[in-house]
């Protein structure tokens, strides 16, 4: 028994060494701003810095917004193309594919040729036009993401079925997306979400060369410029974003929960 | 007076027609079942009566509305599907109350109306159970609640017992249909179980390649088939190859038999008779006047029934005695008799005479 458990074992201590050595280097490297002891100095700079604050703030904003928007956009195509047109399914896959085949610095010259100020749509004109613009680009990138893991989360249940037993009792499409399909693939939805939240955060081309400021050329910044901070600040932002998905994890669950205590 | 009506209804998925000019009215609380193999457009036509496939050509009228081109959450429809289709996010109370919340009604009076339900389907206990929670008879007692709920005008069932373990497809049959008759629901179910079809209809559509065949009570369906196909879909058929041989007579395999109503056909043309196993003996009795000489090629004891394949000629008859602990079943190779009575023979539809019409 012992035995056949050691192999197991081996490669679960190697694979955790591999993603947790350079995680300790790099915080046991954090800790030492001053010489000779170790100090949450590094820490107490970083966030000291309204620079900081101003910048991760908006990325999380950033990508909850992306994140809403997606999930607007992919649950009622990936539900429609299912129920009505499911020859279209590889068609719909390959577009939502495109982000991951076409690089981002492609996508966003697109974007500021096709939104510049002179054009049709100027949306790069305003501070607030170009924060779009962003979101808007953000949504693209997790497509690939997000179109996958909610049509995974859709052909794991009979979505046909269900949307005919909700029409058979007088419920319109909406209403059974709404009440029926969503809670039902919140699970994928929630996945999509994660993802899209850890492209988001770190984001460098999209946010840099839209001149928006985000959290990806902050780090990028700092990273240039200085040591210690740079290592505290990623430590600061792999604990932040660890501490978001839990958050949304459990947010997410709670509905459920909730229905299954109710009365 | 005619709930239901659905007349020359066809439907066709590119070139292949799957229905072909369907007619059928049903009464008001009347249950009626399409029968058939699977592909022959049963559920097809369930589907087009709830909307979720347009017909081809014809229409549909409900209560006198032609809905033909309704969408299906117009129609006031309850559906119970062959796999359930409980909604797995919502508890059985919430399950049930889909319908009513759909149409608006008050907390109180869904509250009632879902505990009523859950009465008669006999699980008021397990309202806070999710679907996973509930076994599969339980989950398709559920779905009939939540279809029942809202009142439907039909009651759409489409092979609901097939998931079904045979002990509970038979308890719950029986329950479906004193429900039905206690509602006064008029219901229409899509089997292709003929057991099911018999116990369970007023009237049975049994179907063909996108036809319907014949239209009857279960009583007319079995003991008069129209076809060969209907006779050798519901029951055992035994076909026996017979050519007539005078009015009334003819012949099976040289040896002559009345069969009452057989016109006299010059051209000694073949047609098909078709005899249900429960009407053959092997001992003679009164009215058992047509008797067949054969080999008995088969003996399978079943306990309570014996079931003997007996060959004549070209054509093998099937039957079944009682077993009787006081005499052995005939061995196998042994000539034997048998008998039944004129009456027992049907002239199926390719033969020289016409049955009498079953009423529809």
């Amino acid at each position: 028994m012992k035995g056949s458990r050691l192999g197991p074992t081996i490669v679960i201590l190697v694979a955790a060494a591999y993603f947790l050595l350079p995680l300790m280097a790099t915080f046991e490297f954090s800790l030492s701003m001053i010489r000779g002891v170790w100090s949450f100095e590094a820490y107490r700079v970083v966030f000291a810095d309204p620079e900081f604050r101003h910048t991760f703030t908006f990325s999380v904003v950033a990508a909850v917004a992306a994140i809403l928007l997606g999930a607007l956009l992919v649950v009622p195509t990936a539900y429609w193309v299912r129920l009505r047109f499911p020859r279209l399914r590889s068609v719909v896959e390959f577009i939502t594919l495109l982000p991951l085949v076409i690089p981002p610095i492609v996508l966003v010259f697109g974007y500021i040729r096709m939104y510049n100020s002179s054009s049709l749509v100027p949306l790069t004109a305003t501070a607030g036009g170009t924060n779009v613009l962003l979101v808007l680009g953000y949504v693209t990138l997790s497509l690939p993401y997000m179109y996958r893991a909610v049509d995974t989360g859709m052909g794991a249940i009979d979505i046909r079925t269900l949307t005919e037993a909700g029409e058979s009792l007088g419920a319109s499409r909406g209403r059974i997306l709404a009440t029926v399909i969503l809670p039902n693939v919140r699970a994928a939805v929630l996945s999509g979400a994660f993802l899209t939240f850890a492209i988001v955060i770190g984001e460098f081309v999209l946010a840099s060369l839209l001149n928006r400021p985000a959290f990806g050329p902050y780090l990028a910044l700092i990273g240039t410029n200085r040591a210690y901070e740079p290592s505290a600040l990623a430590m600061i932002a792999f604990a932040v974003t660890w501490a978001c998905m839990v958050l949304m994890q459990s947010l997410g669950a709670r509905p459920a929960h909730k229905a299954r205590q109710r009365r | 007076m005619s709930f239901v009506e659905i007349e020359g209804v066809g439907k066709s998925f590119g070139p292949n027609a799957v229905l072909k000019d369907f007619n059928l009215t049903i009464a008001k609380g009347e249950f009626i079942s399409l029968l058939g193999p699977s592909g022959c457009g049963k559920t097809t036509m369930l589907r087009i009566i709830a909307g979720f496939e347009s017909a081809t050509t014809g229409r549909v009228r409900i209560g006198g509305e032609d809905v033909t081109r309704l969408p299906p959450n117009k129609r006031h429809i309850g559906m119970v599907f062959q796999a359930y289709a409980l909604f797995p996010n919502l508890s059985v109370f919430d399950n049930v109350a889909f319908g009513l919340k759909v149409a608006g009604q008050g907390k109180a009076e869904i509250a009632r109306r879902v505990m009523e339900l859950l009465e008669l389907i006999k699980l008021p206990d397990l309202a806070h159970r999710y679907p996973y929670q509930l076994s599969g008879g339980q989950q398709q007692r559920v779905a009939l609640a939540r279809a029942l709920a809202p009142s439907p005008r039909v009651l759409l069932l489409d092979e609901p017992l097939s998931a079904l373990d045979a002990k509970i497809r038979v308890s719950l049959r029986e329950e479906i249909r004193s429900l039905q008759r206690e509602l006064g629901i008029t219901t229409i179910f899509v089997t292709h179980d003929q057991e099911e079809a018999l116990s369970m209809s007023d009237r049975i559509v049994v179907m063909n390649a996108g036809c319907a065949e014949q239209i009857g009570t279960p009583f007319e369906i079995y003991n008069h088939p129209r076809s060969r196909f209907v006779a050798s879909f519901v029951g055992t058929l035994n076909a026996l190859d017979g050519v007539a041989v005078g009015e009334g007579v003819a012949a099976i395999d040289g040896q002559t038999v009345a069969v009452p109503g057989l016109a006299a056909s010059p051209s000694a043309e073949q047609f098909t008779l078709a005899l249900r196993p429960e009407s053959v003996s092997l001992s003679p009795r009164p009215e058992a006047t047509n008797r067949l000489n054969g080999t008995i090629e088969d003996v399978s004891f079943l306990g309570s029934v014996v079931r003997i394949r007996l060959r004549i000629g070209g054509s093998t008859l099937l039957f079944d005695t009682f077993n009787n602990p006081a005499s052995p079943p005939p061995p196998r190779g042994a000539n034997a008799t048998v008998h039944f009575a004129p009456g027992d023979l049907q002239v199926l539809e390719s033969g020289p005479v016409v049955l009498p019409e079953a009423a529809e």
